[in-house]
């Protein structure tokens, strides 16, 4: 096992494309990092240069106490898991996973040991004689994920390896997978453009845009102090609630104002983010998250000193155990390229809300289901103003973010 | 009929393909099938009768008089292959010779044209893509055009401005075996490239790079996963350059000189029928002798050959 460092690594595609600009980032020995960000961002670039598949333009990279820019990927001691699975077509389960340990001059008693622990750990005993195409995806997967147990290299590199999978597989695969580094501890990094892979999976996970780094950080931590629009947008499925609103201190003390609604901001909020002061009166942008909202009756008296806003229900979409009540507020939709980049996530024809609440922006409430919320209802909701998240209107930042201070 | 119509109509498929592929299973379709082919077979048949036939038989009567008056006689294939007069006989050590042309001229462009496909197609270099071009063009190029550059090759060396840039091979007797394999070699290289590049980067790329964080190089990636896989490519032009090889007169009387020590059997056969074309009885069984090679290796390969062609033209 070993950590990977990244040092300025850059990756100019011919034509003049920066794929990866600049990339620091250092993945410790043994933690599970995850890449994270909407297609074209780089995240699978990052990788293959890791991998040694991409030569590197500039930069360097270091995987345990070598730099390995230029070695090929056998002398790398990393095992890569690919999209497609990647198996050989030709050959059985067995000889899939003993291929990699063969051209290595392993002996034959060491190969088929660790064929038959990697087998057992993942449950392809009895797939051992059969060939690919005779396997669901679940299991080719599996044999996919064996071949590089097998290596026990000092690198696990997965390339969106669960997107193959039908949605209920996948669940399950990312528990084992969760397990399985649990169990191996070998470093992992790990690419995917679903978040919600991003959270479960990762001890740390890094957020690319157009092949910047955006923000390294604890799943947790990312979503609670998003350094910037495109990470609070990019994180929390429904995204962050976005709206041009004013920062006011009046004789009731400090709030933001937006859309007829004025919400008292906390002096905590102040102290927590430093250079908020100097943004009173002017305009900022106000992101809410909607798990931050809460039925006004159902969350009866829990919500003390929460502010309370009162909206008309669009639309309910009910989940069983909470409810997402989209809204409008009269307020034009915040057109910040950091927003739209983060809800277009790839698609760059498909814009994600539908252009029905004309200037109005839409946004979401994500509520108990205790309360009984019909659409075109009046609905009292309240929101936990030690949660707001500021931006600055020009450069996209958190305002307050440590990692901001001073930019 | 009437009742049966409207059940007809309700099976009708409904794509175009789906037609054509109903109609042409039908007993009719068959039925037809089974008429041209034989009308297709009838003259070989003819020619394998007539290769047993007596030679004044041969001579004076069609071959379908057998019926009427059955004679049958060795007497042509003991003379084709064994005899000894100038003309006819001694086919058995032509045969020898062609498949002493034959073989190394399927494996040298098979191995040469494995290598450079996979080259062109999984490995990055400056100007690939041109090299492939150039090679795709050459196709073009008839190869009666490179007959005379490539005698003089062979008998004066490349020669520029008075220096001596390859000096001449000058091949004598069994040696000029090398001559008719090096021209094969070279006529058939652009075809085979050709058409192994196309199947070859047809697979998945992603395998490639699996076998290379294995740990394989790129020898092992040709030799472990490439090679099992394009398999039926490369049986399908083995047996094509074979036909060719097996039935060509033009490259090897050429190359080989045309004497009885290095000539292949399609040397012999043309010059079977008698200075003055007077014993052309015995061409039908010569024509037998040369096809029962092709014919076992046909039917041996033509599994692969089938699947071959049709899984280079759609992937999979």
């Amino acid at each position: 096992m070993a950590s990977i460092v990244l040092n300025n690594v850059d990756k100019i595609y011919a034509g003049g494309v920066k794929a990866v600009n600049g990339l620091n980032l250092e993945i410790k020995d043994g933690e599970f990092m995850v890449l994270v960000g909407p297609s074209g961002c780089g995240k699978s670039t990052a990788l293959r240069m890791i991998a040694g598949l991409e030569d590197i333009s500039g930069g360097e990279i270091v995987i345990g106490d070598r730099v390995v820019n230029h070695l090929p990927p056998k002398d790398r001691d990393i095992a890569m898991v690919f999209q497609n699975y990647a198996l050989y077509p030709h050959m059985t389960v067995e000889e899939n996973l003993a291929f990699g340990l063969k051209l290595r001059k392993m002996s034959k008693p060491e190969i088929a040991k660790r064929v038959n622990e990697a087998a057992k750990m993942l449950g392809l005993e009895q797939y051992l004689k059969r060939k690919p195409a005779a396997l669901s995806g679940g299991q080719r997967q599996r044999v996919a994920m064996g071949r590089a147990i097998v290596r026990e290299p000092q690198a696990f590199l997965m390339d969106e390896p669960l997107s193959n999978l039908d949605a209920k597989l996948r669940v399950s695969m990312r528990a084992s997978l969760n397990q399985l580094h649990e169990r191996l501890g070998v470093t992992t990094v790990y690419v995917t453009h679903d978040q919600v892979e991003a959270m479960t999976l990762g001890d740390r996970v890094c957020v690319l845009r157009d092949g910047i780094l955006q923000q390294v950080d604890t799943p947790q931590n990312l979503f609670d102090k998003p350094v910037n629009l495109f990470v609070a947008g990019f994180m929390g499925s429904p995204s962050m609630n976005f709206t041009y609103a004013e920062l006011v201190r009046d004789g009731a003390g400090a709030a933001v104002a937006f859309a007829g609604y004025k919400l008292p901001v906390p002096d905590t909020a102040f102290a927590e983010k430093a250079g908020l002061e100097r943004y009173i009166g002017k305009r900022i942008i106000l992101g809410i998250r909607p798990s931050d909202f809460e039925d006004a009756v159902a969350a009866n008296g829990a919500s003390a000193g929460w502010a309370r806003v009162p909206v008309k229900a669009n639309v309910t979409e009910e989940l069983g155990s909470e409810i997402n009540v989209l809204f409008t507020i009269d307020a034009p939709p915040v057109e910040h390229k950091d927003t739209v980049a983060a809800a277009n996530d790839g698609d760059e024809e498909e814009a994600a809300a539908l252009p029905l609440t004309g200037d109005k922006s839409l946004w979401t409430a994500r509520v108990n289901a205790r309360s009984h919320v019909r659409p075109g209802q009046n609905i009292e909701l309240v929101v936990d103003t030690h949660n707001l998240h500021f931006f600055d209107v020009e450069s996209g930042l958190s305002i307050g973010h440590p990692a901001n201070v001073g930019r | 009929m009437t009742t049966i119509a409207p059940s007809v109509a309700r099976t009708q498929p409904k794509t175009a393909a789906g037609r054509v592929r109903k109609r042409l299973s039908g007993r009719v379709a068959s039925l037809i099938a089974v008429v041209i082919a034989l009308l297709w077979t009838t003259p070989t048949f003819g020619l394998f009768l007539s290769s047993f036939r007596p030679e004044d038989d041969i001579k004076q009567t069609g071959w379908w008089t057998f019926f009427s008056n059955p004679q049958l006689t060795l007497e042509n294939y003991r003379e084709v292959l064994f005899g000894s007069s100038s003309s006819s006989g001694r086919l058995a050590s032509f045969l020898i010779n062609s498949v002493v042309i034959t073989i190394p001229s399927v494996l040298f462009p098979l191995a040469l044209a494995t290598f450079a496909a996979y080259a062109l197609s999984w490995t990055r270099f400056r100007g690939r893509d041109w090299v492939y071009i150039g090679i795709f063009a050459l196709q073009v190029v008839p190869l009666q055009m490179a007959l005379v550059p490539l005698l003089s090759f062979f008998s004066q060396g490349v020669e520029v401005f008075g220096i001596t840039l390859m000096p001449a091979w000058n091949l004598e007797g069994s040696g000029q075996f090398i001559q008719v394999w090096f021209a094969h070699t070279c006529f058939a290289l652009p075809l085979g490239v050709f058409l192994i590049h196309n199947f070859m980067s047809e697979l998945p790329g992603e395998l490639m790079e699996a076998a290379r964080v294995d740990g394989a190089t790129h020898g092992t990636i040709l030799r472990k996963v490439v090679l099992p896989l394009v398999a039926p490519a490369l049986a399908a032009f083995g047996i094509f350059q074979f036909l060719w090889v097996w039935n060509d007169l033009l490259v090897a009387l050429i190359f080989s000189g045309g004497t009885a020590e290095t000539a292949p059997m399609t040397v012999r056969l043309a010059q079977m029928a008698g200075t003055r074309g007077n014993e052309w009885q015995r061409l039908t069984s010569g024509a037998f002798v040369s096809m029962i090679i092709p014919l076992i290796v046909f039917l041996s390969m033509q599994r692969y050959f089938v699947r071959g062609l049709l899984a280079g033209s759609v992937k999979g």
